[in-house]
């Protein structure tokens, strides 16, 4: 039964990621944009942690905290150009 | 596995798996931005965190020992989505974008 | 004490994040939790001025239980919302007044607001007199204020201003 679930699990969010790209290509704005790179972020880490449960391994999270942190780190920075049009100040 | 925690483990995956896809429809589906961010910053971190505990549930039952380090990502996610939503609403009212709202008065701009 | 150990909860904070990261509980691996706990804060002393002030554990651990149960339960609304009708929303920008003063408690009900589906922080007022947040849908922006002044801020300033 897990390992259907997790199928589905991994469609469902394969869809999720799908829909953030249509996002990220439409726009229409700066920030929609970096919003939708955000959420392809952190639907990346929920497809990592998915595929570490099917392969039964748990390496994979070493990358999903790896992601975690870039993904917060470049959006505040790109959130802060827009802002300040200067990312250090 | 006893099928009651096989069941749980499952509940808990489609969980996750289907917040993530309602954050990422209210990206995709919603009018203006700033409704726009409340999806994937609300849904998406609560869908991730229940797709990481029940990682953290699997790997503690199925290998020796207690496995507690997606607990970590969890909490990153749930420290640092306020903060990025907020950094990029406060972009979205500097570049003035079109809201369907009514837009505050500026009368603190830095 | 003081000198060595300037800020004990963040010391204790960082051990405990060592040892998840590790993923393994062995007398090496607290060894050198503890020497983190230890240095970090020593070296990093300038980037935190201000002692942290926590009262009332009690309330704190209410507190935390009280946004875990209110994420959980406002995410199913916000997932009704986004799934309905659109038009129908009623998005708000809403001016809530501020009584917190210190940096960590006004941080921490931002984060807490943004949190809790269905609103957001937009931005703290250069006087941080004043928070502006948008709302999903409130038809009824004066109960939003409501919630948020006695459901987390009171709260708050029971937990990090009373000394």
């Amino acid at each position: 039964m897990l390992n259907t679930v997790l199928v589905i699990a991994v469609a469902l969010v394969s869809l999720a990621l799908l829909l953030t790209l249509w996002r990220l290509f439409r726009g229409p704005s700066l920030p929609d944009r970096i919003l939708a790179l955000d959420t392809l972020y952190v639907n990346a880490i929920a497809l990592l942690v998915l595929f570490g449960l099917l392969q039964k391994q748990s390496v994979y999270f070493e990358a999903a905290l790896l992601i975690a942190m870039l993904g917060f780190v470049g959006t505040v920075a790109l959130a802060k150009y827009l802002t300040r049009g200067d990312i250090i100040e | 596995m006893n099928p009651a925690t096989e069941l749980l483990l499952s509940a808990l995956i489609l969980l996750g798996a289907v917040f993530t896809l309602i954050g990422s429809i209210g990206l995709a589906r919603l009018r203006d931005f700033y409704t726009r961010l409340h999806g994937p910053t609300k849904a998406s971190t609560l869908g991730v965190g229940s797709l990481l505990i029940a990682s953290a549930l699997y790997f503690s039952l199925t290998e020796p020992g207690i496995s507690l380090h997606e607990v970590l990502v969890t909490l990153f996610l749930f420290i640092t989505a306020p903060v990025s939503a907020h950094l990029l609403a406060k972009a979205a009212l500097h570049l003035k974008l079109h809201s369907l709202a009514r837009r505050p008065e500026q009368n603190n701009e830095d | 004490m003081k000198r060595w150990l300037p800020h004990p909860i963040l010391s204790l904070v960082l051990a405990l994040v060592w040892l998840l990261l590790v993923n393994e509980l062995s007398i090496g691996q607290l060894v050198l939790g503890a020497l983190l706990g230890l240095l970090l804060p020593l070296f990093t002393r300038r980037f935190w001025p201000d002692p942290l002030c926590i009262r009332r554990p009690a309330t704190l651990a209410r507190f935390v239980g009280l946004v875990l149960h209110d994420i959980i339960v406002a995410n199913f609304q916000v997932a009704r919302l986004i799934l309905g009708r659109p038009e129908a929303l009623q998005p708000a920008f809403i001016v809530v007044p501020l009584a917190l003063k210190t940096d960590i408690a006004i941080s921490l009900l931002a984060n807490t607001i943004c949190l809790t589906p269905g609103t957001l922080t937009a931005e703290l007022a250069a006087d941080r007199s004043h928070l502006l947040i948008h709302a999903l849908n409130a038809p009824d922006p004066a109960s939003v204020v409501d919630e948020i002044k006695t459901r987390y801020e009171a709260p708050l300033k029971e937990i990090f201003e009373s000394c």
